[in-house]
């Protein structure tokens, strides 16, 4: 069989995401017991949760999350690292054996920093050069694959169901402010771990439910711009949309989500006339990356988080909030039962993105 | 999820995104707590089902008869081609609520949502009675975009006076006059009211629309036959 | 020369004399109150047919054939005999017909939704089909208050991706430039005057007008330049890259000799190149100046034929400041061509959009520029392939022309259409109303329009910006591993 970027895989999903506001921590357990309540939208091909403000000890340095299938390939990924960052810590990711997770490559976590004159040298920002390094590694490097890159936040997937997963990485250890999970239900795949999801590139994450109409022209444009849809999923070239128009074009994620989920013209046109302005130059600007086809997504960063469904809404994606607390998922049963009494519950609309933010910097 | 018997009706409490509920149930009376799971009550036919909060997507999908009463709010798909039988939500409804309904002879679908709905609502709608009360969003937006897009026959009802927005050039939009109102509206919005212990006069006050698809303008229109 | 195509009538016939003064190459006569017909003249437009009120005329190929050969056909032995009397460039009109060289549109199938995503009905949801054309810069620019400024060049708007190609009024008759002005505007679309100016009476249509710049600079002023909503560079066609053309002298009359400046009976030449352009940079000042003279509020398109070098070709119109390329395949149709340039230079549009936009995305210059295809593009089928490879809208000039009555006999050249279409003789121009011609263009669009939307529908798209280059819709049959290769996409079935 073939796996994830030797052919396209459809899948449908669940996802959820749990942010705290005012940046208190909690463990992964919230997540799990969230996420596992749609067990039957997984198929146990995939599972996987993104956790913000985990590292908080190391939160300057790039937190390296990397899959080996050898110790060679470690070996070679270690010397690759040490010749391009300084290496502060290195350890496995601890993990819970559990007889539903099998066939789990060696799981190793990092924190780096970009060696100054090697950074100086390539005449890119930090993160531009950890990005591309990350990149090659997961192109060239013969089984090692890099799940996570960015700073203070952590990607923890597998194949198997999600509720597993958390049990595999033992997740309820880790404390951090935002967290999002994602079970996924793929038409075919042999069971790649790291075609399992969330998928990140530096510290922004994507889970999404769904499958776009839209893959190959966004594919075609985002690889104009020195992206490599290596994968070939959707979470992969969104990902790569959001950040492209956000760190090299300098969009901001409410515009993001007005370039990728773009009014109708119709709607657009019954505007008052600087918002029709301003949505037409997104639309024509950046019409390739105009997103079509079911999707809804949760995407993490840095301090926030963002909950988008496509414009026709064609799938599900439940929000509330209760206190400083906000959560999304596919289906609300998920957040009931973690917050029976939440002061609010509501649908978002097609296209219309809901933003949360860190009101205070949590420790 | 816990199942209790009481007087001969069922009653489930603690319900978390079980699927499936009542899914094709003849006879009875089926109590639901909590946050009952996608396909509630899909293919009802002739039981009654009561649930006390929110549920999810594609309820009452395709049901025949019955009752499927919500006091909290639905997501979306529900009552895709209903054939018959009532479905009342208090609270809103998500997108594409009652894709296709349809009614034949003495069979006649009937949704009233007590709050405001979605886009799309009554897509492709063949048939049988829409109602959408907009309690608590009087003068406001009540139905999204693209309300009736594409219906063939029966009737969405709006307590609104209010037309919705781009509605299609294929649909008829009327205000329901008096006699209208107490012949055709009336008995049904009474028996939602008396279900969720609302006052049947406030539900009734206000103007009401109603869209109808314009015979006139068929799809055939569209083709040339090679 | 022996007849090539015989004319009977049929017991039917009420001798109306219908046909007789409908065919305008005199290959039926009355003589005494009775029909003659003169086959060595007919050229099977089919107007005799089309007219006649009790179907009783028939055309058909003469039956006598030359004796089968397989490497010398009859073709070749009929023009190598006109060629031994006559000395002359074998002249035709309209696309190639050569039947060897495929038409990839009819090798590639379209795909749909089932189950892992929906299908959308467009009778009843939204379904996008507006294209922009157009450059875009390469990075947003915002105002010191944060705000997005709009440093986007002026682009053109189309309501569907289907826009009308050059036709000169001198080939074409100005009853048809009328309708299609016409058609454009009720539309949304564009039409384009082609190479031999614009009349006066045109002017008001400014904003779906695309008026073209070529190398004979007929009727080409500041006023001509500024009644246009863009401006066409026209390099070279698909029916005859790399060569000039004439309008033959026949045509050169009246308002077609003021619009153009040339003298009435003479033959128009179009020299090969622009002596202005001997170069790519050259090109580049000739869209700028053209930008000049129209304060910047003109898109630039330049017009070129697909050769075996589009790609390289493409890239360098892209980075000449130009806002959009339009490529013309070699199945495009023409006034007048020499016939064996016509039937044996260039390449087929389909190849052509797949390399370009290729080349253009890995060389990041895509989204700089807009692609125009045209060159045989005969239904909304072929223009959501065309798309679907990467082209942003195409342009379609014959396919305009049989809306308009055309049956492709390839006369153009004569002067003499019976339709009215490729001619000047007011008797003949005048068989088109410009009202009810510009009724069935806008009739014909829109039914492709609905097609286009029906098929996107399918794929579960509901805009055309995610249709372009989006080559997973698209799967090949009898296509050799080298054509997948060209045309980026994969075998049906893969």
């Amino acid at each position: 069989m073939k796996k994830e970027g030797e052919v396209r895989i459809s899948s449908g999903c669940a996802i959820c995401g749990i942010f705290c506001k005012d940046g208190r921590r909690i463990t992964g357990d919230a997540i799990k017991r969230s996420i596992s309540v749609m067990h039957n939208r997984s198929n146990g091909l995939g599972g996987g949760f993104a956790a913000y403000g985990i590292y908080p000890q190391y939160k300057d340095f790039f937190a390296l999350h990397i899959f080996y299938d050898s110790l060679s390939s470690r070996e070679e990924t270690e010397r690759f690292l040490d010749r391009r960052f300084d290496i502060i810590n290195l350890s496995k990711i601890p993990i819970r054996q559990t007889p539903r997770i099998s066939d789990a490559p060696l799981v190793w976590r990092y924190f780096v920093t970009p060696l100054p004159h090697m950074l100086a040298d390539s005449q890119l920002d930090e993160d531009e050069y950890t990005s591309r390094a990350m990149i090659r590694i997961n192109n060239s490097i013969q089984g090692a694959y890099v799940v996570s890159c960015g700073k203070d936040m952590g990607v923890f997937k597998a194949v198997g169901y999600p509720e597993d997963v958390a049990d595999f990485y033992r997740i309820d250890e880790y404390e951090g402010y935002s967290w999002t999970a994602h079970g996924r239900y793929p038409t075919n795949t042999p069971g790649w771990w790291a075609g399992s999801h969330p998928f990140s590139l530096l510290d922004l994450t994507v889970v999404h439910n769904g499958e776009i109409s839209s893959y190959d022209a966004n594919r075609r444009a985002v690889e104009m711009y020195g992206y490599s849809c290596n994968l070939l999923t959707d979470t992969e070239v969104i990902t790569y949309i959001l950040d492209y128009l956000t760190r090299k074009q300098g969009l901001g994620l409410k515009e993001c989500a007005e370039v990728m989920a773009a009014p109708f013209w119709s709607t657009i046109a019954a505007k008052d006339e600087e918002e029709r302005r301003r949505l037409s130059y997104l639309r024509k600007m950046f019409s390739a990356f105009l997103v079509t086809g079911p999707f809804s997504i949760i995407v993490g960063y840095s301090g926030g988080m963002m909950a988008l469904n496509d414009r026709l809404k064609l799938r599900s994606l439940v929000a509330a909030q209760k206190g400083d607390t906000v959560y999304f998922s596919s289906e609300e049963a998920a957040i009931r039962v973690i917050e029976p009494a939440p002061d609010r519950v509501w649908k978002p609309r097609g296209g219309e993105a809901v933003i949360v933010s860190l009101e205070r910097r949590g420790i | 999820m816990r199942k209790e018997i009481v007087d001969g009706e069922v009653r489930l409490s603690g319900c978390l995104g079980e699927r499936y509920i009542g899914c094709g149930m003849k006879k009875g009376v089926l109590h639901v707590e909590g946050t009952p799971g996608n396909a509630l009550a899909c293919y009802l036919d002739g039981g009654e089902v009561f649930v006390d909060g929110n549920t999810q997507d594609a309820v009452a999908d395709t049901m025949n008869a019955g009752l499927l009463a919500v006091r909290g709010s639905a997501g979306d798909a529900l009552a895709y081609g209903m054939r018959g039988g009532r479905v009342y939500i208090l609270g809103d409804v998500g997108y594409r609520a009652g894709v296709h309904m349809k009614a034949y002879e003495d069979e006649r679908s009937v949704l009233v949502v007590g709050g405001r709905t979605g886009s799309f609502l009554g897509e492709y709608l063949a048939g049988g009675l829409i109602i959408v009360l907009g309690l608590g969003c009087e003068g406001g937006d009540i139905t999204g975009y693209f309300c009736g897009n594409g219906m063939y026959a029966g009737t969405i009802y709006l307590r609104t006076g209010k037309a919705p927005v781009n509605l299609s050039d294929k649909l008829i939009l009327r205000h329901v006059d008096e006699a209208e109102k107490a012949a055709v509206l009336r008995p049904v919005v009474e028996d939602f009211a008396s279900t969720f212990s609302l006052d049947a006069k406030l539900c009734l006050s206000g103007d009401f629309i109603a869209i109808e698809a314009d015979k006139s303008k068929t799809y055939s229109q569209l083709y040339a036959a090679v | 020369m022996r007849a090539r195509y015989r004319i009977r009538k049929d017991e039917e016939c009420i001798s109306c004399f219908k046909c007789a003064k409908e065919c305008s190459f005199g290959a039926i006569g009355v003589v005494d109150g009775r029909l003659v017909f003169h086959h060595d003249k007919c050229v099977d437009c089919q107007r005799c047919v089309s007219s006649c009120p009790t179907g009783a005329v028939f055309i058909s190929e003469d039956m006598n054939r030359f004796r089968a050969n397989s490497v010398f056909k009859e073709d070749d032995i009929r023009e190598i005999g006109l060629q031994a009397s006559t000395g002359g460039v074998l002249l035709s009109s309209m696309g190639a017909r050569d039947g060897q060289v495929p038409v990839y549109f009819d090798k590639l199938l379209l795909n749909a939704s089932q189950v892992t995503n929906p299908s959308i009905d467009p009778l009843r949801e939204p379904m996008e089909t507006a294209v922009f054309l157009g450059q875009r810069p390469e990075r947003v620019e915002r105002g010191v208050d944060g705000r997005l400024v709009d440093n986007l060049p002026p682009h053109l708007e189309l309501s569907t991706p289907v826009m009308f190609s050059a036709m000169s009024y001198g080939a074409i008759s100005l009853n048809v430039h009328k309708a299609l002005a016409l058609a454009a505007q009720e539309l949304g679309t564009y039409w384009n005057t082609g190479e031999g100016g614009l009349h006066e009476s045109l002017y008001p249509y400014v904003r779906n007008t695309i008026v073209q710049v070529a190398s004979g600079r007929f009727g080409v002023h500041e006023t001509y330049l500024n009644s246009a909503a863009a401006i066409e560079i026209k390099i070279g066609q698909g029916a005859k890259p790399g060569i000039g053309g004439h309008l033959t002298g026949k045509k050169i009359v009246g308002d077609v000799s003021r619009t153009r400046m040339v003298p009435e009976g003479m033959d128009a030449i179009s020299p090969a190149p622009h002596h202005d352009i001997y170069s790519i940079e050259d090109l580049a000042q000739l869209v700028m100046s053209l930008k000049e003279v129209t304060g910047y509020r003109k898109p630039v398109i330049v017009k070129v034929a697909a050769v075996h070098n589009i790609a390289p070709i493409a890239s360098g119109i892209a980075r000449s400041g130009a806002d959009m390329i339009s490529i013309d395949g070699y199945r495009g149709g023409t006034g007048a061509a020499p016939k064996r340039i016509r039937d044996n230079v260039g390449i087929p549009i389909e190849l052509a959009i797949a390399v370009v936009d290729q080349r253009l995305r890995e060389e990041r210059i895509r989204d700089r520029v807009g692609i125009i295809a045209s060159g045989s593009i005969r239904s909304s089928a072929d223009v959501v392939k065309a798309i679907a490879l990467g082209a942003d809208a195409v342009s379609i000039g014959t396919a305009a022309l049989c809306a308009l009555g055309c049956h492709i006999c390839a006369s153009c050249h004569t002067g003499r259409c019976a339709w009215g279409l490729a001619t000047q003789d007011p008797e003949l121009t005048k068989r088109l109303d410009p009202d009810e011609g510009a009724r069935r263009l806008v009739n014909l669009v829109n039914a492709w329009t609905k097609e286009i939307k029906e098929m996107m529908g399918g794929m579960g798209i509901n805009s055309i910006e995610a249709l372009r280059g989006n080559r997973r819709a698209l799967r090949g049959v009898d296509l050799n591993v080298k054509e997948l290769e060209i045309l980026g996409i994969g075998y049906a079935g893969e």
